[in-house]
């Protein structure tokens, strides 16, 4: 049943096309000349591997939002913290050739008069421990956030409040200077990861492949969860919560699990997206980031996965050329489109070709003789 | 002829002694100005507010001011109006202001003039000017006014001066040394009523070698004083905390209206704000332009005007998006969400990003001090104005026919539909009601924020925070909320500081609200649970 | 755990629930045994549905006790607990699992363990498979098993919804008026059906409809202002005075 699930129609596209994307990108940046229409620059591949983590933020959110009707105004606080992890390794990688050349502390803690790293940052110097960090911090924060919040039933929009209370909350602290993460300034002026160089070329396109293979992985892991019968008691929890109780079900476990595991899958897109923009800073917690994510979902079509892939893109991108084209224009456009994919398209871009497609089989199915409907992936 | 000897004997006599007034004290010290040395000036100043003379206060004053010039033998005071004038004669100088100087001063002469000012003016027939008076010799506790001082308490008539004169007496007895033992305990004992930082302050730096008895009642007097500080200051951050409350009550009570009318988050509520500030602005500007008598009034008239805005923009979000949305709460969300960013650019483009100047009515600013207290105008207005329209609001939910159909639509929508409410004509107007209470919130919130288009932003969170914490099951709960919310903030300040205490507070409503999922004061029945 | 202190399976004692001073349950006491089926009726507000709303842990009484299968005290337990024991439910207005297949809404609601891990381990066996068959021969959603719950009429939802009670295999079925928006056919086959189920498993039906009520032919209790106001056969009951007194009288 596993096998068969992964070889979905959706899942193929997703597959085939992320598979498209990791092996173009490199070959355009990589092979073609400089010059040539094929040619992309350099400076487009973190900007594209900008949008792949994003795209895995996104899933993250559509997974409990889009299955479990939980509505997180706060994701934007386990990307952060990933990225966080992440910026602390890179930090540590610095070394002697920061500012102040101090070969252990970071040059705001000189600029701050520190004498000794503080415990907490402690091990980050080890790849491999800031890494498991960038699971365990959002994993430890949305558990106990969720224990207490799923636990005595807070949802609709409730839950959706705490949750911008929660990133608000770690935004004001993480610019306070004495929480030790660079304040306002954050951790920035990264060198090498791994002892690979991230202003190179080649380390840019590797972590633009990884972060690709960390969302196709992200994709599968939530395509799996969706299609188990776990997912479809998320599904149940959605649609009819109390139903779901009364059948035995524990909705708390379940949603503690599925928000868990999304703050996880959000902490590893903050934790790739750091290397590849050279900057983490408490901007990230910023309670619109968290409610921005939301539209690219929603865009795509919420509980659709896919969706969720093709919404990030496409509003990041629409970004990327809006403040480079009208920059005054982009609030109005990105204001414009949270009207109307919820006024319009409730269900995205996915659900309005989906509908698009009924329509077309069902005329089809009106000229021919039935035959059975292939079933929509859902 | 013997008439005319004796009257021409009198002139001579009285020129004469009116020229041996002239080489007076005030005439003698006058010259010292200009020996260009701060002892010298310190002197003459001592000599010039000893002398008594009708020119004093204006030379005393004028070399505060560095209006006192000196130069070619003359000494002469500057008016505010530019003529000179012979500092000795007091009348028109006709020195060359060219060849003239400031006398200059350093902080002792300062000091010296200071007190001077105290001395001379302890007898003014203005009792204002007498309070003065005495508040500079308390500061400075120049033994020298000591006299004068006693002169002054006996026959002040007013009691508010007269307790100024006897704590700057008591400052004074208490550094003198020489003073009898039961001066300084009497002393120890005004400054202990006064009971300020400045007595504080007095009282903990005794001079060495003080008697130990004195020393030991100071002791006690700067215990009671401390005591008694940290209570108004304790009842300051009270007042701060209620204030800050009152702002978040305006920002909020909207909110709650339509949070517990519809149950949609309305995200573009703090964008209502926003625009009833620039209401505000666009107010003012007009006013300046066309009816400056008028802008003492300008913010009754802004007032009805961004009810108005923000109210129809309201109720155009209602009925042009949100009602499609029903049902759908977290749709809604996105979607106002979405208009609050437009709402935003678009003020930006109109105005421009940077802040907006609103002005001040004369009647807002100054403070108000009560004992230990400073109360600003502007704050004091801030509360009275969020109370007024908690009032008036609740007066509109229970007595209209508006409201009792919000609170029907409120506690149970479909029950209500049924009974013939057209709920959504009541979702409409509770819109608009609540955004135009944001609006004129807006009004308020210019006073004492800045205008920009970002300002509604800085609301919002804090304003779901008081919905969610007070309930929407009435609007007590939003008082409560916000006023909870206001005072605790201003509570931990001094302890955890701004920031800190900010996030402390978050914290806590984020587990508050697992103890009370739906705040306060929160709505019941089975329509609720659904 | 203590000994039975009761031989009944289902065991309310002086249960009293009040809403701000509003008692909507008042000093109820009732016993309902193995395989027993049970008929409730009463009129509008009587409490009938809150009667469920305790036993099935979705409301705590103020007073009283609430003892299953003579040792489980449901009062201390919550919804998923009280599920796991073996009490079923079906609501009063049909909730069924809308966006759900009808196959999916009964694999769903199939006796299995119900932890996270569980559930994210499972695969669907030929023994479920089976079962599942079984069901939906049962409340005849053969032909539907594919189709959203959501697209079922109503009537079929109020089967449907049985049906899941059913794969619950609880030892006590709570159903609240099952009749309401069918047809008098549909009608008399789901006392057919509540009367096969009620062979194996305790059964206690809210109903106002008293052709229905007759049909089942059991044991009725009637319930008024929150507590037993007649108990015994539904001529017996229809017969008491103050019973004809509450329906008649208002
Ligand atoms: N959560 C609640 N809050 C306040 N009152 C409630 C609540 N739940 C039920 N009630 C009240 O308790 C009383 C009993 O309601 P209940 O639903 O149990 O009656 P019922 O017998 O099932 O009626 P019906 O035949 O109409 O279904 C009603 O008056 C109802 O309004
Ligand atoms: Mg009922």
């Amino acid at each position: 049943m596993k096998t068969q699930t992964l070889l979905d129609r959706q899942s193929t596209v997703v597959l085939s096309l992320l598979t498209v994307a990791a092996i173009v990108v490199p070959a355009m940046n990589g092979l073609a000349a400089p010059g040539s229409a094929l040619h992309l620059s350099d400076h487009l591949v973190p900007l594209l591997g900008k949008y792949v983590c994003f795209a895995l933020l996104a899933l993250s959110v559509d997974l409990i939002w889009g299955f479990c009707g939980i509505l997180s105004l706060g994701h934007g606080a386990f990307f952060a913290l990933g990225g966080y992890a992440m910026g602390m390794y890179l930090m540590r990688q610095i070394g002697p050739r920061g500012v102040y050349a101090d070969p252990v502390l970071p040059d705001f803690m000189v600029f701050l008069n520190w004498k000794e790293l503080p415990w907490f940052w402690h091990g980050f110097e080890w790849f491999p421990f800031a890494a498991l960090m960038a699971l365990i911090v959002p994993g430890a924060l949305s558990f106990i956030f969720g224990w207490l919040a799923f636990r005595s039933r807070v949802t609709g929009v409730y839950l959706s409040i705490i949750t911008q209370a929660m990133t608000f909350a770690l935004m004001l602290a993480f610019f306070r200077n004495d929480m030790g993460f660079g304040g306002n300034n954050g951790l920035t002026d990264f060198k090498d990861i791994l002892g690979f160089p991230l202003q190179s070329a080649s380390t840019r396109i590797v972590l633009f492949v990884l972060s690709v293979v960390a969302l196709a992985c992200g994709y599968l892991l939530c395509r799996w969860v969706v299609n188990s019968k776990f997912g479809k008691v998320l599904v149940a929890v959605r649609d009819a919560e109390s139903r779901t109780r009364f059948l035995g079900y524990r909705v708390e476990h379940y949603k503690l699990a599925v928000f868990t595991l999304s703050a996880m899958l959000a902490g590893i897109a903050g934790a790739l997206y750091v290397p590849q923009v050279g900057i983490i800073n408490p901007g990230e917690f910023a309670p619109a980031n968290s409610i921005e994510v939301v539209i690219w979902v929603a865009v795509g079509g919420r509980g659709t996965l896919a969706g969720a892939i093709l919404g990030a893109l496409l509003v990041n991108a629409g970004k990327t050329w809006f403040t480079g084209v009208l920059p005054e224009f982009w609030l109005f456009a990105l204001g414009g489109l949270f009207v109307f994919v919820t006024l319009f398209m409730p269900h995205g871009i996915f659900g309005a070709a989906r509908d698009l497609g009924k329509q077309v089989s069902r005329r089809l199915a009106s000229r021919r003789p039935p035959e059975s409907l292939s079933q929509a992936a859902e | 002829m013997t008439t005319l000897r004796t009257i021409f004997w009198a002139l001579v006599l009285l020129a004469g002694m009116t020229s041996v007034a002239m080489a007076g004290p005030y005439e003698d010290a006058l010259p010292r100005f200009a020996a260009d040395s701060y002892a010298d000036t310190e002197a003459a100043i001592a000599a010039v507010t000893s002398s008594g003379h009708s020119l004093s206060l204006r030379v005393i004053e004028a070399l505060r001011d560095g209006q006192l010039l000196v130069g070619a033998g003359q000494v002469v005071i500057r008016d505010i109006s530019g003529p000179l004038v012979d500092a000795a004669k007091g009348q028109p100088s006709g020195a060359n202001a060219g060849s003239l100087k400031p006398v200059r001063v350093n902080n002792r002469v300062r000091r010296a003039i200071e007190a001077a000012l105290g001395n001379l003016t302890l007898l003014s027939t203005d009792p204002g000017t007498r309070l003065e008076a005495a508040r500079a010799v308390f500061r400075s506790r120049d033994a020298a006014a000591l006299p004068t001082l006693d002169k002054a308490i006996a026959q002040e008539t007013s009691p508010n001066v007269r307790k100024a004169l006897r704590t700057a007496r008591a400052a004074i007895l208490l550094n003198k040394a020489d003073a009898s033992s039961a001066d300084r305990l009497g002393a120890v004992a005004t400054l202990k009523e006064r009971g300020d930082q400045e007595a504080l302050a007095l009282l903990s730096s005794l001079p060495s070698g003080t008697p130990s008895d004195i020393a030991e009642a100071a002791g006690k007097a700067t215990d009671s004083i401390r005591a008694r500080l940290a209570l108004w200051s304790a009842v300051q951050n009270i007042w701060y905390g209620i204030s800050l409350g009152s702002v978040l009550l305006l920002a909020a009570i909207g909110l709650a209206i339509t949070f517990g009318t519809m149950g949609v988050i309305n995200m573009a509520h703090g964008e209502m704000v926003m625009l009833g500030a620039y209401t505000t602005f666009v107010v003012q500007e007009l006013i300046r332009t066309y009816a400056p008598g008028l802008f003492e009034a300008s913010l009754f008239i802004a007032l009805p005007l961004a009810f108005l805005v923000a109210g129809v923009t309201g109720i155009l979000i209602e009925r042009l998006v949100i009602r499609f949305l029903y049902g759908r709460s977290l749709e809604t969300l996105l979607a106002t969400w979405g208009l609050s960013l437009i709402l935003q650019q678009a003020v930006r483009t109109l105005f421009g990003p940077t802040n907006r100047e609103v002005g001040t009515p004369a009647w807002m600013s100054g403070a108000l001090e009560i004992g230990g207290l400073s109360l600003t105008y502007n704050r004091i207005a801030i509360v009275v104005f969020a109370i007024l329209v908690f009032a008036v609001l609740q007066l509109v939910l229970r007595y209209t026919s508006l409201g009792l159909h919000v609170r029907a639509v409120t506690q149970n929508r479909r029950m209500a539909g049924s009974m013939g409410i057209k709920t959504s004509r009541v979702d409409a107007l509770a819109f608009g009601l609540g955004s135009g209470v944001a609006g004129i919130a807006g009004v308020a919130l210019s006073q004492i924020d800045n205008v920009s288009p970002n300002l509604g932003q800085g609301y919002i969170i804090d304003s779901f925070m008081v919905v969610v914490f007070g309930g929407v099951g009435n609007l007590w709960g939003t008082l409560v909320g916000a006023m909870t919310l206001g005072i605790a903030n201003k509570l931990l300040e001094p302890y955890a500081g701004a920031v800190l205490g900010k996030i402390v507070l978050l914290v806590g409503i984020i587990f508050f609200i697992q103890r009370r999922p739906r705040g306060l004061f929160a709505l019941k029945g089975r329509a609720v649970e659904a | 755990m203590a000994a039975p202190i009761t031989p009944a399976l289902l065991y309310l004692d002086n249960v009293t629930v009040s809403f701000d001073g509003f008692r909507a349950l008042n000093a109820l006491s009732l016993a309902i045994d193995h395989t027993e089926m049970r008929a409730i009726i009463g009129p509008n507000g009587a409490g009938k549905t809150t009667m469920m709303d305790v036993i099935t842990g979705k409301t705590r009484p103020n007073e009283g006790t609430a003892l299953f299968n003579g040792s489980h005290d449901l009062t201390y337990l919550d919804e998923a607990a009280i599920a796991e024991l073996g009490i079923g439910r079906k609501f009063q207005t049909p909730t069924v699992f809308e966006m759900h297949s009808v196959e999916d809404n009964l694999l769903l609601a199939l006796k299995q363990k119900r932890s996270p891990l569980a559930t994210l381990l499972s695969r669907r066996t030929a023994q479920e498979r089976e079962r599942i068959d079984a069901l939906l021969e049962r409340v005849r959603l053969t032909h539907q098993r594919h189709r959203r719950a959501g697209e079922l009429s109503h009537g079929q939802k109020q089967w449907l919804e049985i049906g899941m009670l059913l794969a619950q295999q609880p030892k006590l079925l709570l159903i609240d008026e099952p009749a309401a928006g069918m047809t008098d056919q549909e009608t008399a086959d789901t006392a057919d059906l509540l009367r096969d189920i009620a062979k194996t498993q305790a059964v206690v039906v809210v109903e106002h409809d008293m052709t229905f009520v007759r049909d089942l032919g059991v044991k009725v209790t009637c319930l008024h202002e929150g507590s037993v106001l007649a108990e015994g056969s539904l001529d017996a009951v229809s017969a008491n005075e103050r019973v004809i007194e509450v329906y008649l009288g208002r």
